[in-house]
């Protein structure tokens, strides 16, 4: 059953989102980071259609467990968007978008088949146990992702203060969630993570809304600053 | 095992990406060079700040009326400043080396304070101006 503190949270995460969107539609970000913009509306969408399965089937139900974890890899596949945007955006000069959409998707493809082998081969075979051991394998596959597009980044010396926040924020959220996913499957009844989980959704829409906001296109930070910011 | 060593992965990797964010946040505020007046209001000598003068530079910013939208930035590095704070808390005691490290992000963060305050001071002054004109 669901308190005050998770409905709460649900409202203030739909309303953060909602604000990204604007933020980000004022200052004319659609076409440039459209992938954003599709991830913040997807994720309003999930919210909006979470709530309303809770409000019909209740949250014990079998609908609203499956439609928080199919929802959950829809909103992860959306940030893969994301990522592929970010790469594009770093990579634009060497003209290697194809391979980099390619490369994403094929890893996509070969995390959704390891965690299904992964489902396959135990004992329970439940679709929930492959949906959250997706979800645990792609926020992973999301880390290695963001983490090698950070180091191309400080190789590349690339000093785009805005893209260099926006793939931090990416770094952030993907280590946190599939930190506490790991953490999750290791100690299921840890219920303080639940809250965790909700107040790190929050991270996504607030970082983005203040790199758009503060952050302006042309403003450049040395990556030296950043890494060693004593240099 | 595997979820043990991706948590394991994935909390390093999260104190990197944070670490980093951080210093994004703060990093444009250590290009900019405190005015001598800003110096003389925040009592500052030396050229860097250290970072227990954090809460009285917010106190004095908080005095000052802001251009509109300022007080975003200040929040973030408020908390950014927090959880160093908490950092500093949890693993000094088992990683004696990161205190210093702490310390001198604290006292990033409360540059990046000082510099809003600056820029506070300026545009009061400009404001001030306008109205005697």
């Amino acid at each position: 059953m669901l308190g005050p503190v998770d409905y709460l949270l649900l409202f203030t995460e739909l309303a953060f989102e909602l604000l990204a969107v604007v933020i980000l539609l004022k200052h004319k970000a659609l076409f440039q980071y459209f992938t954003i913009v599709l991830y913040l509306c997807a994720s309003i969408a999930v919210g909006i259609g979470r709530y309303s399965v809770l409000k019909t089937a209740g949250f014990t139900s079998n609908a609203y467990l499956y439609f928080y974890y199919l929802s959950e890899a829809l909103l992860i596949i959306c940030l893969y968007f994301v990522v592929m945007t970010l790469y594009a955006q770093v990579f634009s000069e060497m003209n290697v978008g194809k391979f980099v959409r390619g490369g994403a998707m094929l890893l996509l493809l070969l995390t959704i088949l390891i965690s299904y082998h992964t489902v396959a081969s135990s004992s329970d075979k439940m679709i929930t146990m492959f949906v959250n051991e997706l979800t645990q394998n792609l926020y992973f596959v999301g880390v290695v992702l963001t983490y090698l597009l950070w180091g191309a980044m400080m190789k590349l010396r690339e000093s785009r203060t805005r893209l260099m926040q926006l793939v931090l924020s990416m770094g952030v959220y993907f280590s946190a969630f599939a930190g506490s996913y790991a953490l999750g499957n290791m100690y299921p009844d840890l219920r303080v993570w639940h809250y965790v989980c909700h107040l790190m959704v929050l991270w996504q829409p607030i970082s983005w809304a203040y790199t758009f906001m503060k952050v302006p296109e042309d403003a450049r930070t040395a990556t030296a600053r950043v890494i060693a910011p004593t240099q | 095992m595997i979820a043990a060593m991706i948590f394991l992965i994935s909390f390093l990797a999260l104190l990197q990406f944070f670490v980093s964010y951080g210093h994004s946040v703060v990093a444009a505020s250590r290009e900019h060079e405190l005015s001598e007046e800003a110096r003389e209001i925040c009592g500052l000598r030396a050229k860097s700040i250290a970072g227990d003068q954090f809460r009285r530079l917010m106190a004095l910013a908080a005095l000052c009326p802001e251009p509109e939208g300022g007080r975003l930035q200040v929040r973030v590095v408020a908390l950014y400043f927090q959880m160093l704070g908490l950092a500093r808390t949890l693993l000094t005691r088992a990683i004696p080396s990161a205190e210093s490290w702490i310390d001198a992000e604290r006292g990033g963060c409360a540059y990046a304070v000082a510099v809003v305050l600056d820029r506070r001071i300026a545009y009061n002054r400009m404001m001030a101006q306008r109205a005697g004109h």
